[in-house]
């Protein structure tokens, strides 16, 4: 297996990037940090720069001023960088795929290697998904 | 100006509701001018609204706002049921009273963890949050879903709140309480805070008049305004309690506003569990008959504006939307400029908008083009500054 990749899952490092959502997955990925569920424990921190990043979290449907700058941060990560979708709107665009403001899905502007569905997804499941991402990565 | 210094804010980050972008104008550490840019949000949801029937609507406006997931719906059915003559019985109007003091209560509690992050107290931050758990429990509980309770309808709610949900709402709401006098202690007696907050960011009561804030931000100016009071929907003409009002315009008293707030929403859930009539929840409307209608809320931001105006079909030709924060974002212009840079994140954070957008921000100077500093940074800075007063102050 890649030695990059194994080191990556070690402790990943998460850069999160909301293309207009309705901050309730932001809401709950912070969740996700605070006491209760506390993923801390597990080396796994939000970073305030995608150059420090392991993995790029995006929530919502990203409209047209969100689209580029989505593409831009993913051009910056260093590579291999895992891309995860949380929530409904990341994961299939839901309700807002009628819209004049929503130009494409997540997956069609970075590739993404997993999908947290949900409206929004309880904490649960965002961690239940961050497993299955480690346990598909180290193979 | 040559030296003058634009630090961009934003767009994105992960604290915040709304994506925003600020761009400070700075000269050396004193923030001379503000200027806003919004519209990473935007999702077209009126326009959507209009292609959805009357009933799938408050599904849509739920997703306006994660936070405010209930005072969209609620100001869309108000604006629907006042379109409609509607008739809502009783109890749906005391439950759809709890569920909107509950919002207040986690949104709140939200902003104060938020707030604390801020000013370098990341464990107020962890506690708030804490604290918070509690509350998104009693939404699973009534509702199904920690957010997104999908509990407003138009003619009444889709859930009833049960006899046997009464007591662990009535227990999660008393160790509420001791966690609230619990802030409230640790924010009033605090030096550290009084000298971080006292004095930074003031809204004068003219300025708050002047640029039409709402909610905890012009209470908080001493301007007397609450929809739940001036315009009662719901319940809240049934119940006794009191508006929260300050004086003093800054970050302390916004921040006492809404520590204060949470004690009135506890009460009022209170009473409303004690005065809950049985019955219907629902009015079974079946035609919406064409014509228009206004929604008024006050959401945990403020003011929560909705019009909705239907030709006699089943979908509203025209549904317009008003949240509070488009109102209390552009007060930043006068409550930010001429404090330093380390103020203004808290600064743009007390009108609890959508602001932080902190993260993968970028200071240029573009003067020399050599000094840059990250969105991380501002934050740092801020939470610098709490550090050496606590020295200074020998806390």
């Amino acid at each position: 297996m890649n030695l990059k990749l194994k080191a990556l899952t070690k402790s990943l490092w998460v850069f999160h990037a909301a293309c207009s959502p309705c901050n309730n997955c932001d809401i709950e990925i912070l969740d996700v940090l605070t006491p209760r569920y506390d993923v801390e424990r597990f080396g796994i921190v939000l970073v305030g720069s995608i150059r420090h990043a392991d993995v790029l979290l995006v929530t919502g449907v990203p409209n047209y001023k969100t689209k580029e700058r989505l593409k831009k941060i993913y051009s910056q990560a260093p590579q291999p960088c895992l891309v995860v979708a949380v929530g409904g709107c990341a994961c299939g665009r839901v309700m807002f795929k009628d819209s004049y403001n929503s130009p494409c899905a997540v997956d069609e502007i970075v590739p993404v290697s997993a999908y947290i569905p949900g409206c929004p997804p309880k904490p649960e499941a965002i961690i239940a998904g961050v497993v299955k991402l480690i346990k598909k990565v180290r193979g | 100006m040559s030296h003058k210094v634009v630090i961009p804010i934003g767009p994105y980050h992960p604290l915040q509701e709304e994506p925003e972008f600020f761009r400070l104008y700075v000269e050396g550490e004193k923030v001379v001018d503000i200027n806003m840019v919004i519209g990473y949000m935007h999702r077209g949801i009126e326009k959507l609204s209009e292609s959805k029937h009357f009933d799938q609507v408050a599904f849509l406006v739920e997703r306006i706002c994660g936070i405010c997931s209930t005072s969209h719906p609620f100001a869309y059915v108000n604006a629907v049921e006042d379109l409609a003559r509607i008739e809502v019985p009783g109890r749906a109007l005391y439950i759809r009273t709890i569920i909107a003091e509950l919002e207040r209560l986690h949104s709140h509690l939200l902003w104060l963890g938020l707030a604390g992050h801020f000013i370098g107290y990341n464990t107020v931050w962890m506690w708030a949050w804490r604290y918070r758990e509690p509350v998104l429990d009693m939404f699973e509980m009534i509702t199904g879903n920690r957010q997104h309770y999908a509990m407003m309808k138009i003619g009444g709610v889709r859930r009833d709140i049960e006899e046997q949900h009464i007591p662990a709402l009535k227990k999660t709401l008393d160790e509420l309480v001791r966690a609230v006098d619990m802030f409230k202690g640790a924010v009033m007696d605090d030096p550290v805070i009084h000298a971080r907050l006292k004095g930074i960011g003031i809204l004068s009561r003219q300025q708050a008049i002047d640029w039409a804030v709402v909610g905890p931000t012009a209470r908080a100016s001493g301007v007397n305004i609450d929809v739940r009071k001036d315009d009662p929907y719901g319940a809240y003409d049934k119940i006794d309690w009191s508006v929260i009002v300050e004086r003093e315009g800054d970050i302390f008293a916004k921040t006492k506003v809404r520590i204060l707030e949470m004690y009135e929403s506890i009460s009022i859930i209170r009473q409303c569990i004690d005065k809950m009539p049985g019955g219907q929840i629902d009015a079974n409307v079946k035609d919406i008959p064409p014509g228009e209608g206004i929604g008024r809320v006050e959401a945990p931001r403020g003011e929560c504006y909705h019009y909705v105006r239907s030709d006699g079909t089943n979908r509203p030709i025209r549904h317009k939307v008003r949240a509070p924060s488009y109102m209390n974002v552009a007060s930043n212009k006068v409550a930010a400029v001429g404090g330093t840079i380390s103020d203004a994140t808290i600064t743009l954070a007390a009108v609890d908008p959508c602001y932080c957008c902190t993260e993968r921000v970028t200071v240029i100077d573009k003067s020399t083009d050599h000094k840059i500093l990250n969105g991380w940074d501002l934050i740092k800075l801020s939470q610098e500054k709490t550090e050496n007063l606590k020295k200074s102050l020998k806390v």
